[in-house]
């Protein structure tokens, strides 16, 4: 009888409990959560009973919340790029070099992160002045000037180094975090161009170049308040060089050292004959290739739309779809480009790269155009993006084993120029210290396009000048070129000490081609 | 005693070996090999450039039978291989010398 009397209070109390706790009116499940979230959620000295001022305040501060939470998602998404890069490149070379690629790949992240974190995103951001969306703090106020022509230049930023003093900040933070995977973004696109030759030692000093010095400088004229961004203010061009997400920035910027890398590198053993003519070196995996352009077309969408920098800016909806449809044109256009022009077959590695080429070249305009110009803009893309790589290969004589020069120096040249060209003057009011939108040469923005171009002229020069400085200096160090016999072995075991593919026979397609 | 030695499409490997059951063929050998005929290989591309893979995938089988049927196994493998396209494979006969079982010692035909 005894347990019976227990369990039975047992139950009589928790029927009291609950009873109680109704008799509260406190709040009860709310499984289609249309209740949760209430007076009682803002913040007010008494609670349940905010003056208008604190909900004023709480407003405010929750549409910062939402810009943070939409910076940092984003930039999740570009950091998810890198395995992207990572496959796209190591799927197009070949079997003999995959442990090779894939660590350059790797190891581009956390090296470019550090060389950002001690100086780049200073020299960067250093003196950007309010940070707008993300709260308006301005501890990023230094930049270092000179002054030409009567009009001061922005040269580089001087505030933030190792993210410390004034650069201790929630909203700085989280401004570096988009902005260190960006960088990385530029840092991982030469591996792809200089891959399956490149003495991964100096890949190893490049990184660090590239992140502390060979970006930065470049992003500071056009995204940290230089002159660049001037050209606006100074010089009556337009709203000065405007990139909305990269496309000179992050994508010119890594296009052009990877030219420089290419050419200082020369071609791969058995490339090009002795009569210049090249010969094919297939990649060794398709499958990898598809899904590491995936991979990007995905992280592009943070990319994009993230460098609003604000969720609560809702031309959001407007950038992710032209990114999208520009996405899909550019595929298009590179599959039946090689489809019915140049060959007679689709050729799969080409519609990656036409996808990649699409949204290389939507990153500038995505902010500022209609959709009919994105997708006129993919649609270009992927023709240029075809045309170059035959270019590149038969009249520069240049080897570049994935297409990067002509995915990113290439398209991300023309994304600036369609800016230029298409921005309809719908969006950037303000941009640059410039009163009114943005417009492009279709729409009346004549000097628009007079300041793209002065962009894309200023990246090719100081990218150009200062990788070839960076990839002459690494070789008078160390060398930036493994060894011929090192390459007919594959750079795996040599200079990795691994395979990447152990347990597996490779077989002729792992070869180096013999030059006649 | 006869070696009789095929060179088939690799595709073709199950439908081969079926048509020998049928046929009550003795034990067979199988390599897999590459190599190429009077066509020389197949033409692929690669990111716009034309090449040549001349050696493609074979498969060879090897089976040693009585003279009298070479005829009605070299038959049965041709019919189940051939699709009348290029790149069919080839048959070839030699003669063998002797067998020997290992297990028993056995020698000649007693051995196949």
């Amino acid at each position: 009888m005894k347990w019976k009397i227990v369990i039975f209070s047992i139950y009589l109390s928790l029927a009291a409990c609950l009873f109680s706790a109704v008799a509260m009116a406190a709040p009860g499940p709310d499984p289609a959560g249309s209740i949760t979230g209430t007076i009682n959620d803002v913040t007010a000295s008494i609670p349940g009973k905010p003056t208008l001022e604190e909900v004023a305040a709480q407003a405010g501060h929750n549409k910062v919340a939402i810009n943070f939470v939409w910076t940092l998602i984003a930039g999740f998404l570009v950091m998810f790029m890198q395995p992207g890069f990572a496959m796209v490149e190591t799927g197009l070379t070949r079997a003999k070099n995959v442990a090779h690629t894939m660590a350059m790949n790797f190891m581009v992240y956390p090296l470019g992160m550090l060389a950002f974190y001690i100086c780049g995103f200073a020299l960067m951001f250093g003196g950007i002045g309010a940070l707008g969306t993300l709260g308006g703090y301005g501890g990023l106020n230094h930049e270092f000037t000179i002054n030409l022509f009567g009009k001061p230049f922005g040269l580089f930023g001087t505030k933030g180094f190792f993210l410390s003093g004034s650069a201790y900040d929630a909203a700085v933070f989280t401004l570096f975090l988009f902005q260190m995977v960006f960088m990385d973004t530029t840092a991982t696109i030469p591996t792809g161009a200089l891959a399956e030759r490149w003495k991964f030692l100096s890949f190893f000093i490049y990184a660090l170049f590239v992140g502390t010095v060979i970006y930065p400088i470049f992003g500071n004229w056009v995204w940290g308040g230089g002159w660049l961004a001037m050209l606006g203010q100074n010089f009556g061009l337009g709203h000065g060089h405007v990139d909305f997400a990269g496309s000179s920035v992050v994508h010119m910027t890594g296009g052009v050292i990877a030219l420089v890398g290419a050419w200082l590198l020369g071609p791969r053993l058995g490339k090009f004959n002795r009569d210049g003519s090249p010969n094919p070196i297939p990649g060794h995996n398709i499958p990898m290739a598809v899904i590491g352009t995936f991979i990007l077309a995905f992280g592009w969408f943070g990319f994009n739309a993230g460098s609003t920098l604000a969720g609560t800016d809702l031309r959001i909806g407007v950038i992710a779809t032209n990114t999208m449809l520009a996405s899909a044109t550019g595929a298009l256009a590179a599959t039946l480009w090689m489809w019915l022009v140049r060959t007679k077959k689709p050729d799969p590695s080409m519609m990656c790269n036409g996808m990649l080429a699409g949204l290389v070249a939507i990153t500038a305009p995505c902010a500022f155009v209609n959709s009919i110009s994105a997708c006129i803009i993919g649609l270009v893309a992927g023709v240029l993006v075809v045309e170059a790589v035959y270019f590149i290969e038969g009249k520069l004589k240049l080897d570049d084993p994935v297409g990067a020069i002509s995915v990113h120096g290439v398209n991300g040249a023309w994304g600036c120029l369609a800016l230029g060209l298409f921005a309809d003057g719908t969006y950037g009011d303000g941009w640059n210290g410039i009163t009114g939108t943005v417009k492009g040469l279709f729409y009346g923005g004549t000097s628009q396009f007079i300041a793209q171009c002065i962009g894309i002229i200023s990246n090719f020069i100081y990218v150009g000048l200062i990788s070839l400085l960076v990839f002459k200096l690494i070789d008078l160090m160390v060398g930036n070129r493994v060894e011929p016999e090192v390459e007919i072995a594959g750079l795996d075991i040599p200079e990795m000490g691994v395979v990447g593919y152990a347990g597996v026979k490779l077989d002729k397609h792992s070869e180096t081609p013999i030059s006649k | 005693m006869k070696k009789i030695e095929a060179i088939i499409r690799p595709e073709k490997l199950e439908l081969v070996c079926q048509a020998l059951e049928e046929v009550d063929s003795p034990g067979l050998m199988i390599t897999e090999i590459e190599g190429h005929g009077k066509q020389k290989g197949l033409t692929q591309q690669w990111r716009g450039r034309k090449y040549k893979v001349e050696l493609l995938p074979k498969v060879k089988i090897e089976i040693v039978v009585n003279d009298q049927d070479v005829e009605r196994i070299t038959k049965a493998i041709s019919d189940a291989a051939k699709t009348g396209k290029i790149g069919d494979g080839k048959i070839f006969v030699y003669p063998v010398e002797n067998v020997l079982r290992i297990r028993t010692g056995e020698k000649g035909e007693l051995a196949l």
